[in-house]
């Protein structure tokens, strides 16, 4: 029973992490269809956002805190520049967008390998998520349990901004039909840009969170990016219901894999069942119904 | 193959304007250049760095095809390439340990690290035969395996992209967690012989070097002869349109898992090749960053034509070995940059340039009438291959390999 705990544990805890990172995906990949190699050095730009606050700042409960929030703007803020410079030339080349924002990715690893040196550095975690919480008999980090919270209030405000707010209606009617969007009205520019700019700085405030597991480097959005495209992709594009049940289930296989094999057998295996299931699924767990052929 | 490029006196335009001819000249050039002018002026180490680059740019040569050709964004060509060097660098491992009776036939690394026996898996490897045989096999084979599950249910795309990527990605990692068995983050190396040849002797470096551009000579006649054929013909259209291509009749997802397991092939062919002319292979050559860095060459070079992916990709490779050199940072930024600016700007690659300073050079040759009748424009590389694609009236010499996709997320990736 302890082991089945701590496994399920192990496995939420992965699967929050996979879903802050592949949140921002979800919204990128899934509104437009753009390919960000980049969200990954997001990430990375968020982490180091709270190194450098941290710096700044001194205490680390107060830096955690101030860091969340500056970690969204950086991230979303690197997001809508690299939108507005590239990516809107090239939504008829999806393809080559991965390509492209690849290289982004590769330019943005160097300048932390310039700015911040080679190796990792450390942030500390606050005090009040130093230790353990002791539940149903296992004890848990709290630094975990503060993930997996964060987690879930992401996607709770996430989804609150899709389903209620005036933005969020322009979002789903642009992905569900451009073209008709536009003609109805809605600047599709401006939704694409903020879409954009949000989806990015969720990839920040991942970055500031996985501070807290452990130090940070300029590959760190590497490690990431190809796990969090695989959940997106697993869980159909187009809602953010199919991210969320991916990422908790990849989550969950992994750990379970990584407790009967290794960690290096339990990610082939996992692969393995990622495409066994779009044999059963080509669409992804939950997929938006369309008309179209292609 | 410069001489091939250069405007021909008027004696011999009539030669030059025959395809069959030029493809003929073309590949004389090239042989001379690889097989005389390279080992007369080059050292024995700037020739095995040559060597190296030609294996690389066998992989590109693949890529050309499944990408350029094919529509298919492959990121995993490292794991096809990986598996062609590790298995031919177990086999130089056993065959350096020697035999079995006498010292007891166990590489050096396992000694260290494992369990001082040979795993049985291993063991066919100490036949020469079975390793080319396994080579020729194994890749392709997985290639095709893969192709299949996911062509058929008609994944593409992007999903096919990050597919192709993750599994880069597992590859590597299951490299590095067997150590005892695969050298892990270390690989595989210190070769010493060559299927008996010493391979310290220049004159077997030597030798490697020709074994090298042979095999990407006849890789390059055989991707000619298949870019030429109906089934090239039919490889572009799935590219461009492929429910088109379905409603005639064909099934796309064959077309697609031949080229990318002949794709796959001449990959393991370059990384069988690249370990006893590098002397080592390990996860750091196979993983996702390289596996990507295998497309940049063929994105400049101009991913749909024939010379472009190869040229292309010796042309980056020896500029990371020089640049690399002497600014270590400075690589990174350049690579980086080169995707940017090639992949948004220039599409067709160079081969792009040359087609349009070569137009705009003839006067205002109406487009379709420049080249001349039969004309394939894949023996120079000069002509992108999207104007092979039959689109009447397609004036616009922009390799546009993806068609367009609208902005619906069900069909930007694959069919519901």
């Amino acid at each position: 029973m302890d082991v089945l705990f701590s496994q399920l544990f192990a496995g939420l805890s992965l699967g929050s992490v996979l879903l802050l990172a592949a949140l921002g995906l979800a919204l990128t990949f899934g509104q437009m269809g753009v390919i960000n190699m980049a969200h990954g050095e997001f990430m990375m730009a968020g982490a180091y956002t709270a190194f450098v606050v941290q710096g700044v700042v001194g205490n680390a409960g107060v830096s955690l805190l101030v860091s969340l929030p500056l970690g969204f703007l950086v991230g979303g803020l690197l997001g809508l520049l690299l939108e507005a410079t590239l990516i809107h030339r090239m939504y008829k080349r999806p393809l080559d967008t991965l390509l492209v924002t690849w290289g982004v990715a590769l330019v943005l690893q160097q300048v932390a390998r310039d700015v911040f040196g080679a190796p990792n550095v450390d942030v500390r975690a606050p005090a009040w998520l130093s230790g353990a919480v002791d539940l149903f008999g296992l004890a848990v980090p709290k630094t975990r349990l503060f993930i997996l919270a964060l987690a879930v209030v992401a996607v709770v405000a996430l989804a609150v901004v899709l389903k209620v707010t005036p933005l969020g209606r322009r979002i789903r009617a642009v992905v569900q039909n451009r073209d008709l969007a536009e003609a109805s009205g809605v600047s599709t520019r401006a939704t694409d840009r903020l879409t954009f700019f949000i989806g990015s700085g969720l990839a920040g405030i991942a970055g500031v969170a996985l501070t807290l597991l452990g130090s940070i480097g300029p590959t760190l959005g590497t490690s990431y990016i190809v796990d969090a495209f695989l959940v997106v992709v697993a869980g159909g594009i187009g809602q953010i219901k199919g991210t969320v049940i991916a990422a908790f289930a990849l989550g969950l296989l992994q750990a379970t894999f990584e407790y009967s094999t290794t960690a290096s057998i339990a990610k082939v295996l996992v692969f393995v069942v990622i495409v066994v299931f779009l044999q059963v699924r080509p669409q992804g767990l939950v997929s938006v119904r369309t008309r179209s052929l292609a | 193959m410069s001489a091939v490029t250069t405007e021909s006196p008027s004696r011999l335009s009539a030669l030059y304007r025959s395809s069959r001819a030029r493809v003929i000249v073309g590949f004389a050039v090239a042989a001379v250049l690889l097989f005389a002018v390279a080992p007369a002026t080059l050292s024995t180490f700037r020739l095995g760095l040559l060597g190296k680059f030609l294996c690389l740019a066998m992989v590109a040569v693949g890529i050309g095809l499944a990408w350029g050709r094919g529509g298919m964004l492959t990121l995993g060509q490292g794991v096809f390439f990986g598996l062609g060097a590790y298995l031919m660098a177990m086999h130089l491992k056993l065959a350096d340990a020697g035999p079995v009776e006498g010292s007891g036939g166990v590489p050096d690394f396992m000694m260290l690290y494992g369990s001082g026996e040979v795993p049985g898996w291993w063991e066919p490897f100490r036949s020469p035969v079975v390793t080319i045989l396994a080579i020729a096999i194994v890749p392709a084979g997985l290639a095709a395996l893969l192709g299949f599950a996911v062509f058929t249910r008609r994944v593409r795309g992007a999903y096919f992209a990050i597919l192709s990527q993750a599994l880069a990605a597992a590859f590597a990692i299951l490299l590095i967690g067997q150590q005892a068995t695969t050298g892990g983050t270390n690989g595989l190396n210190g070769f010493r012989s060559f299927f008996g040849y010493d391979l310290a002797d220049p004159v077997n470096k030597r030798m490697l070097f020709f074994l090298a551009a042979g095999a990407l000579l006849v890789m390059v006649a055989v991707a000619r002869q298949l870019m030429v054929s109906r089934f090239g013909e039919l490889l572009v259209a799935v590219r461009d349109q492929e429910n088109r291509v379905r409603f005639l009749g064909y099934d796309p997802a064959q077309v697609k898992v031949v080229a990318y397991a002949v794709a796959a092939f001449m990959a393991a062919v370059g990384g069988a090749l690249f370990v006893p002319i590098v002397g080592i292979i390990s996860p750091a050559d196979v993983g996702v960053v390289p596996s990507i860095g295998f497309l940049i060459g063929v994105a400049i070079g101009g991913r749909a034509t024939l010379l472009g992916p190869v040229l292309g990709s010796i042309a980056v490779s020896w500029a990371q070995t020089s640049l690399s050199e002497a600014f270590p940072s400075g690589w990174i930024y350049a690579q980086g940059a080169l995707f940017i600016l090639v992949v948004a700007f220039l599409p067709g690659g160079l081969a792009e340039l040359f087609t349009r300073w070569r137009r705009s050079r003839r006067g205002s040759v109406p487009d379709g009438g420049a080249p001349a009748p039969g004309d394939d424009g894949t023996s120079d590389g000069s002509r992108p291959g999207a104007a092979r694609t039959g689109e009447p009236g397609s004036g616009d010499p922009t390799v546009e390999p993806q068609t367009a996709v609208d902005h619906d997320p069900a069909t930007s990736g694959r069919t519901a």
